[in-house]
């Protein structure tokens, strides 16, 4: 039974509290990234200064490669299929969607650190290599103590740790099997993700404006979640994912203490929508979005590729389990309004970005558009749908991270020039860059060969099947929207003059290369030959309860 | 298993990669290596073509030669490639066309003096190794018995052709000539992704019909015969949505009336040779895909709609002929006059008889080889004299005689003079036709006027009458271009005297599209056979 659920039928009686019972090579991923962000922050305070920066990285990569072997050697001994569990007292649960996007977003976090580490783009101060964050966070912006550290070539290093204990909440949460567990990894990702939006070396205070609203809007949003929480609690007497989907089938037993609450469904309809008002703002939904272009143009552009990818990742997760465990039995209640939702962030995200006359808000308000089509799967409900969201997500982190791995190359005297303007010409100057930039447009815009027609093939052919004819049709078009703006940038790349005093593109070391060549295989591979990774999401897509 | 069909797609395909990944620099040997190889390349492909051809046994199966490999299990995907009379004749055409457009086109992708120093050095390998992707895809897309395949390739084919028209213009253009030719691509690129994402919907419907019904295949064959022996049943309002998603995107493709007003802008803008490849090869995929796919696919959906798509196809032939004698641009005349006669080729698919199909058929390959004879013949004027504007010419004849007797060829092969390969398929598609339409018919009939007119006029204006001051000292045509066109001209009289060949290969695959659409010719109404032992 639930410690909660027991708790609250006891009474107090209880003469002893039992030790709760945990299996700690199951959930070895996560210990092993937070260890790792423990070990960060004890360097962060002993290290001498000049060594910080290479041995967190060195942490990170360890940390992050480590809870990565540890997720494919739990797969490899079938906790992703045939010995998936409930782990931790119930609380949280091992099993193939879980570990499927455990290693999505651990991936994506080591190419994301190798981006974070990239010191050649920014030109030295006195010898010493900086990087794209702020020389000392909690300076004034244009203070004499952030003169002083800039000229002393300070850097952040605590990004490092931040983005570990961030990872750490990420991995939790798609594997978490109670609101509590789902709510406290909610807040373990976020409240990181709050501090590194506003750590960017340049344009400082749009930096921080991004970060204060992401802040806001996103206490509000775990406010929303949480609240759904105690309602759902009122209405079922547990918070356990598994045991509420019961009592909506009316199958368990009644809790004599909450009998008055229990079966109110009002409680639950309004529970359940406060949950997925909270989750929406995560992935960004429309009409929960309006935070994306902001927090994306002003965050350090290493970590919006970072949010980009791994937050949505972990989020849909949370969003898949918590509809498809808790929620299967009032599909015909939160459906119809999904279906707005999607429809909504579809066509909002598309219309809206054809505006745009800056690079990370484009691929702010493109995240947006995406996070309605892989909306669409999860509308699905049933295995072929989660499959396809999983395959979806996978496909869509790597080309996401490349793009803002490419637009942290395009710099001018002030930084990295994202205005539109400043990329004319761009294909002329460096055909190769400007070719990748534009591979990634194109599996943005979902063309044949590319992973993201793959991913959004799979997403359309499960909501066709599950019914969903009209959001396919919705979802076409808006592509052919979305596909308009995408090729205004490539357009703008390769056939327009450029300017005389534009943007240099910088040469980046091995480690921004990577991130990028490795979007670039990903890309191709998963459109070229996707079978391997299908037939894994497909394995993959079976939810424990 | 063969693998014949497979090389023939794979050999321009790594050839355009082998290409692209040639030794950049602007030096005249490079880029002479770098033709060559491209050239190579596509007449190796002619050569695999011409095998295709030569094993392909008229009176066989549907789909002769047939590969298959598993691509995409998790959704029922095999790369199938298959080839039947009608995909054969235009793998052919295609083969043949695309060392031509690289001939013609080899100065096209030279960097000019004056274009500044940010030319990227490796603008001729970009230009032929695009050609060759085009080529390619293409040769994949006539070949492919996979729907998926199939839609995978005529949507992907669109990348390196937008960068060929966007890319590359002929230098004839005015001062904002970047910016109208980087219109005309997007343009183009828009109006067929639109057309492909409808597509890809119906794509997706068919699959989850055909799923529903335990027949969860993209394969075609597998997916005709099972509707053909009623065993996949679409209920027809579905069968109607779906193949309304599939004809508009081979609409737009062709492209039919009113969907066309990107071709005007897509060969205006572009070089003849990329204009060439636009009409006379990829629009071909949308007339090809609307016999193979919504006449084999939807077989009522598509008698239910052929009357509305006749007409359409009849107001496409006269405006396409009209808005063409009004044309300033010469290669925006040809544009229209290509519209003109896509009308006719989809009027001979949706006549539903076997003459208006074979008809259509053929027209398709005459329509390329004439076309690409008219516009390369035309690029070839237009690069002498720097302007498109059909006003800057007269008198060409009395300098450039062969110039102007090929354009004239060109010509007369668009209005159809018999004797000209185009007269046999536009005489067998007004047939067709007029056996189940007549009225449609005669009235298609006047876009043969029409087309004298437009092709006359042309002629005309640019080649006869006094000697303008710019056209003084034109050079009549040289070597290469003779290479060019000769081919071309030569191919138009001996297809317009002896069609059998290719009317041998197109006509099985013909009747079994009839066949499936459970259609049969019109019995003849003959007065003289019907008294005919009265007279006696």
């Amino acid at each position: 039974m639930s410690p909660i659920h027991a708790l609250a039928a006891a009474g107090g009686n209880s003469p002893s509290i039992p030790a709760p019972h945990v299996e700690y090579g199951q959930l070895s991923p996560m210990l092993v990234v937070f260890g790792a962000a423990l070990v960060g922050i004890l360097a962060e305070a002993f290290l001498p200064r000049r060594l910080r920066a290479a041995t967190q990285l060195g942490i990170s990569l360890a940390g992050l490669v480590g809870g990565f072997v540890a997720v494919v050697v739990l797969a490899a001994q079938g906790h992703a299929t045939t010995r998936a569990g409930l782990l931790a007292m119930g609380s949280v649960a091992i099993d193939g969607p879980a570990l499927f996007l455990q290693g999505v977003i651990l991936l994506t976090a080591v190419l994301a650190v190798l981006t974070y580490a990239e010191g050649r783009l920014e030109p030295r101060i006195n010898g010493h290599r900086i990087d794209a964050f702020a020389a000392q966070a909690a300076a004034v912006p244009g203070g004499e103590q952030e003169r002083t550290a800039t000229r002393e070539g300070l850097r952040t290093t605590e990004i490092y740790p931040l983005t570990l204990f961030a990872v750490g909440g990420m991995l939790l949460f798609p594997a978490s099997n109670d609101l509590l567990t789902m709510f406290v990894a909610l807040e373990v990702l976020s409240l990181p993700l709050y501090l590194m939006c506003a750590l960017a070396r340049r344009r400082r205070l749009l930096s921080q404006e991004a970060a204060v609203k992401y802040f806001l809007l996103g206490a509000f949003a775990s406010a929303f979640f949480l609240f759904g929480t105690a309602l759902l609690y009122g209405y079922a007497g547990t918070v356990r994912l598994g045991e509420i989907a019961d009592v909506v089938a009316g199958t368990a037993p009644v809790t004599p203490a909450l009998a008055v609450t229990t079966q109110n469904d009002a409680l639950l309809l309004i529970g359940l929508a406060m949950l997925a008002v909270g989750l929406l703002f995560k992935v960004g939904a429309v009409p929960f979005h309006s935070w994306t272009p902001d927090v994306y143009q002003g965050a350090p552009t290493p970590v919006s590729g970072f949010m980009a990818a791994a937050t949505k990742t972990a989020a849909f997760g949370a969003m898949l389990r918590l509809f498809y465990v808790a929620f299967p039995g009032l599909r015909w209640d939160w459906r119809p309004v999904m279906w707005g939702v999607a429809i909504l962030t579809m066509v909002v995200g598309s219309i809206l970005a054809v505006t745009q006359q800056d690079v990370k808000r484009l691929l702010a308000y493109s995240s947006v558009a995406h996070a309605g089509f892989i909306l669409t799967g999860l509308i699905a409900t049933d295995r072929r749908g989660v499959a396809a969201v999983l395959f979806y997500l996978l496909a869509y982190s790597f080309v996401t991270l490349g793009a803002f791995a490419v637009v942290t190359l395009v710099r001018d005297s002030k930084g990295e020039a994202t205005h539109l303007s400043n990329w004319a010409g761009l294909g002329r100057r460096s055909p190769l860059l400007a070719a990748v930039f534009a591979l990634f447009l194109l599996a943005f815009a979902g063309i044949p060969l590319t992973s993201g027609f793959t991913g959004k093939f799979a997403v359309f052919q499960a909501a066709a099947g599950g019914g969903a004819t009209p959001l396919v049709i919705v979802g076409v078009l808006s592509s052919a929207i979305a596909a308009f703006f995408y090729i205004r940038v490539i357009v703008l790349m390769f056939f327009s003059d450029p300017q005389p005093a534009g943007p240099a593109v910088a040469v980046p070391s091995a480690l921004t290369a990577t991130t990028i060549a490795f979007g670039v295989l990903v890309t191709l591979g998963l459109g070229l030959l996707p079978q391997y990774f299908l037939d894994l999401a497909s394995k993959a897509s079976l939810f424990i309860r | 298993m063969s693998y014949l069909l497979s090389a023939t797609c794979a050999v321009p395909a790594v050839g355009a990669v082998v290409t692209a990944a040639l030794p950049a620099g602007t030096g005249e040997a490079r880029r002479r290596t770098t033709k060559a190889v491209a050239l190579a390349v596509s007449v190796a492909t002619l050569g695999l073509a011409a095998a295709v051809a030569a094993s392909f046994e008229p009176g066989g199966a549907r789909y002769q030669l047939t590969e298959s490999y598993s691509w995409i299990r998790s959704f029922g995907i095999d790369f199938a490639l298959g080839a039947d009379g009608i995909g054969t004749a235009l793998v052919l055409l295609t083969a043949v066309l695309v060392p031509l457009v690289m001939l013609a086109g080899w100065h096209d992708a030279d960097p000019a003096a004056a274009e500044g120093s940010f030319e990227s050095k490796r603008r001729t390998q970009g230009f032929f190794a695009l050609i060759l992707a085009v080529e390619a895809m293409v040769l994949v897309s006539f070949l492919a018995t996979d729907v998926f395949v199939f839609y995978v390739f005529f949507e992907a084919m669109l990348i390196p052709m937008y960068f060929l028209i966007g890319g590359f213009g002929d230098r004839a253009g005015g001062p904002d000539a970047a910016r109208q030719r980087s219109y005309a691509a997007v343009k183009f690129l828009l109006y067929n992704l639109l057309g492909g994402l409808v597509m890809l919907a119906a794509v997706i419907g068919l699959y989850v019909v055909a799923a529903d019904q335990g027949q969860a295949t993209f394969g075609l064959p597998a997916l005709t015969d099972a509707i053909s022996s009623g065993k996949l049943v679409i209920d027809p309002t579905a069968q109607r949505a779906l193949f309304l998603g599939f004809f508009f995107a081979f609409a737009v493709k062709a492209p039919m009336w009113p969907l066309h007003t990107w071709l005007p802008n897509a060969m205006g803008e572009s070089t003849a040779g990329t204009a060439v490849l636009i009409t006379a090869v990829v629009d071909k995929v949308g007339t090809f895909a609307m016999l193979r796919f919504c006449l084999g696919l939807f077989p009522d959906a598509s008698k239910t709609f052929a009357p509305a798509i006749l007409v359409l196809s009849l107001i496409g032939i006269v405006y396409g002929a009209l808005v063409a004698i009004g044309q300033k641009d010469i290669k925006r005349l040809v544009a229209y006059a290509s519209i003109s006669h896509f009308g006719f080729i989809i009027m001979g698919i949706f006549a539903m008889t076997s003459q208006g199909q074979s008809g259509a058929t053929l027209y398709m390959v005459n329509h390329g080889i004439s076309t690409a004879a008219w516009m390369l013949v035309a690029g070839f004027l237009i690069s002498r004299r720097g302007s498109r504007l059909i006003a800057d010419y007269g008198g060409v004849q009395k300098v450039a005689p062969v110039l102007a007797g090929t354009f004239l060829i060109g010509g007369l092969a668009t209005l159809s003079l018999p004797g000209l390969a185009p007269f046999v398929s536009e005489f067998l598609v007004l047939v067709g036709t007029f056996t189940r339409y007549p009225v449609i018919g005669v009235i298609a009939t006047f876009g043969i006027v029409l087309a004298a007119l437009y092709a006359l006029m042309l002629y005309q204006r640019t080649m006869t009458g006094p000697v303008k001051e710019s056209v003084t000292g034109m050079p009549d045509l040289k070597a290469r271009e003779l290479a060019v066109v000769a081919p071309l001209v030569a191919l138009t009289l001996l297809l317009g005297v002896y069609p059998q060949p290719l009317t041998r290969m197109v006509n099985p695959a013909v009747d079994d599209t009839l066949s499936q659409v459970h259609r049969t010719d019109p019995a003849p109404v003959h007065p003289v056979a019907a008294n005919g032992g009265e007279q006696k």
